[in-house]
């Protein structure tokens, strides 16, 4: 038992010491993939029930918007106070098109996820006199709690509040898979009809967990956009969608370690790509993908645990996590 | 009176180049079982493709008309590469695989298609117009049209009738509406599968390579223009009815029409519109206006 409380202590201590000795680019690049993570995990929670969504972006652009909204005519800034409002508006969101969204299933669940939150982006870039169009909002200087870090303190204090909140995405994740609703999401992948049988609502499991994820999804989108600065109506594009299913492929979407290991890494190879090749990285990113799928469906989660397995088995451990 | 002439010339057009374009994907998702993501990326290499040849063919001083001929030669080239490349190379391994894999692969096809056109052609926008201007123009109602996009609409319905007749009328045609309908009792028969799903994998590239091309001339060619046109071809068959070539047809027009509506009413709504149709349809009916419901399998 010690080596499984250890592992996730140190991952946890290397990602609170890390800001105070990696340079500033660097630091950017950790925040905004832990900004990310907690949208990736609501994404991995549905590829665990065996379910893809092609749409989940449009919760990410609901927090994203709530920050950019509330700038503009509030004046608000404070992430202690749009941290919730975002997880709220993303949960009710989610609420909303759950209901529709809960009755479907395979490529319907798909494409209905790819059309709300492509109605989303069209409106956000359309209505351009709310929402700034293509032009965008900014996301003004965050405060905490109403205190206003130093300039030269306010990125290092923004990027514990997001690893604070990544903290807490992936308690409440694990809490949700250890519940009976976790257990009978997993157990929908395998049939539908044996959960049905037990006396558990297949619609029920998929909407509570759609609504997890859809507040989820709020709470990256008022990280990323604080991280970030800028909201955009590209934060609710099919392409953002993909990359969220893409970043739980990355990592493995079989645990929750998986999706930040794939969040970060991609992240790092997004920025390297870029620099190296800054017209080409999408292709490294696709080929490295395809690499994944064809070769190591489990994601790079896997890969760690294979070699971990290799270098010192222990006996009669479980690995589930 | 003005304004609805202008509502379904502009509909007809637009439909004729959705039609292009997805009749391919419901073909591909009809027999492989597999929505292909990448389809819009084929659509932007075969707009690359002709356009860049048609370029070439001005550049020598040959006759302009030879562009038209590009525009057929640039989709069959990359058809007939990149299909059975891409269905032989990755799709073959994941037939058994699960949906979000399926999805994932082909996503991932689409960002090296995406990436290759910048490789290939540069970031700097292409424009081979001669083929839109060759024909000229002509005024209804004090609107100007040129007579390219009548003859886009034109290919367009031809193209769809050639089709229903192929599925129809001729061998090939039978076996893939068999191989659709029901993939094991066809393979029971005889049928080669694994072929039919190379064969229509490749008509399914070269139809989204051919719709690229032939609206190229219309437009400055650029990267990431594919974005868009992915997720209309999927709202397209979605309200068709996936694997239904009837509900391409239809799909099309009622996109077409809706978006035409839009832009020329409330241009504030197009894409909202587009969208909202198809989340109304799947809500409605899911499978489709022309698709098939498939049996629960427990």
């Amino acid at each position: 038992m010690g080596g499984r409380r250890f592992a996730p202590a140190v991952g946890a201590a290397l990602l609170v010491a890390a800001p105070l000795v990696i340079p500033d680019w660097m630091r950017f690049i950790l925040a905004l993939a832990l900004a990310k993570f907690p949208a990736v995990l609501g994404v991995a929670l549905f590829l665990r029930g065996g379910m893809v969504s092609f749409g989940h972006a449009m919760f990410y652009a609901v927090g994203a918007y709530a920050v950019g909204f509330s700038a503009r005519w509030l004046g608000l800034r404070d992430v202690a106070a749009l941290l919730p409002l975002g997880v709220v508006l993303g949960a009710a969101a989610a609420a909303l098109v759950g209901l529709v969204m809960a009755r479907y299933r395979e490529v319907f669940f798909a494409m209905l996820n790819l059309a709300f939150s492509m109605m989303l982006y069209g409106a956000l870039l359309k209505l351009y006199w709310v929402t700034g169009g293509t032009d965008g909002l900014a996301a003004g200087v965050p405060t905490f709690f109403g205190w206003a870090p130093p300039r030269e303190f306010l990125r290092l204090v923004l990027y514990y509040a997001t690893l604070a909140t990544t903290g807490l995405a992936v308690w409440v994740v694990y809490r949700f898979l250890a519940s009976p609703l976790g257990y009978f999401l997993r157990a929908r992948g395998d049939n539908e009809i044996r959960i049905e049988y037990s006396g558990e609502s297949v619609q029920r499991v998929i909407y509570v967990t759609y609504v997890l994820s859809g507040a989820l999804g709020g709470a990256a989108g008022v990280l990323a956009a604080f991280v970030v600065g800028h909201i955009v109506p590209e934060y609710a594009f099919w392409v953002q969608s993909g990359e969220f299913v893409f970043i739980a492929l990355l990592g493995g979407f079989e645990s929750v370690p998986g999706p930040l290991v794939g969040a970060i890494a991609f992240e790092f190879i997004r920025a390297y790509a870029s620099k190296y090749f800054p017209n080409e990285w999408q292709m490294v990113l696709g080929v490295i993908m395809l690499a994944i799928i064809l070769f190591r469906p489990g994601g790079l989660w896997a890969i760690w645990e294979a070699l971990r397995g290799r270098l010192g088995p222990r006996a009669g451990e479980v690995q589930h996590a | 009176m003005r304004l609805l002439t202008i509502i379904v010339m502009d509909g007809a057009v637009f439909a004729a180049v959705l039609y292009l374009l997805s009749v391919g994907l419901t073909l591909v998702f009809g027999v492989l079982r597999i929505l292909n993501v990448s389809h819009g990326g084929l659509y932007a290499v075969g707009a690359y493709m002709a356009t860049s040849l048609a370029l070439r063919v001005v550049g020598a001083g040959a006759n302009p008309y030879l562009t038209y001929a590009m525009l057929l030669v640039g989709p069959l080239v990359v058809g007939l590469v990149a299909g059975p490349l891409i269905e032989r190379l990755f799709l073959r391994r994941i037939y058994a695989a699960d949906m979000h894999i399926q999805l994932l692969l082909t996503f991932a096809i689409f960002l090296v298609l995406e990436d290759l056109i910048k490789l290939l052609w540069g970031t700097a926008p292409l424009f081979a117009s001669e083929p839109y201007m060759l024909l000229g123009q002509f005024e209804v109602g004090g609107i100007t049209y040129s007579w390219y996009q009548v003859c886009l609409i034109a290919f367009a319905v031809l193209f769809g009738g050639v089709l229903a007749w192929a599925v129809r009328a001729t061998r090939i045609g039978k076996i893939v509406v068999a191989v659709i309908t029901d993939r094991e009792v066809s393979q029971a028969v005889g049928i080669n599968v694994d072929r039919i799903f190379t064969v229509a994998f490749t008509l399914g590239a070269l139809c989204a390579a051919l719709g690229g091309a032939l609206i190229a001339p219309t437009i400055a060619v650029v990267p990431g223009f594919a974005l868009d046109a992915t997720v209309l071809a999927f709202a397209v068959i979605a309200i068709g009815g996936m694997g239904s070539l009837e509900g391409a047809a239809l799909g099309s027009l009622i996109v077409g029409l809706l978006r035409s509506v839009a832009v020329h009413t409330v241009p504030e709504v197009d894409l909202v519109a587009i969208y909202l149709a198809m989340i109304m349809v799947l809500i409605v009916r899911p499978e489709g206006l022309f698709g098939q419901l498939e049996v629960r399998r427990i």
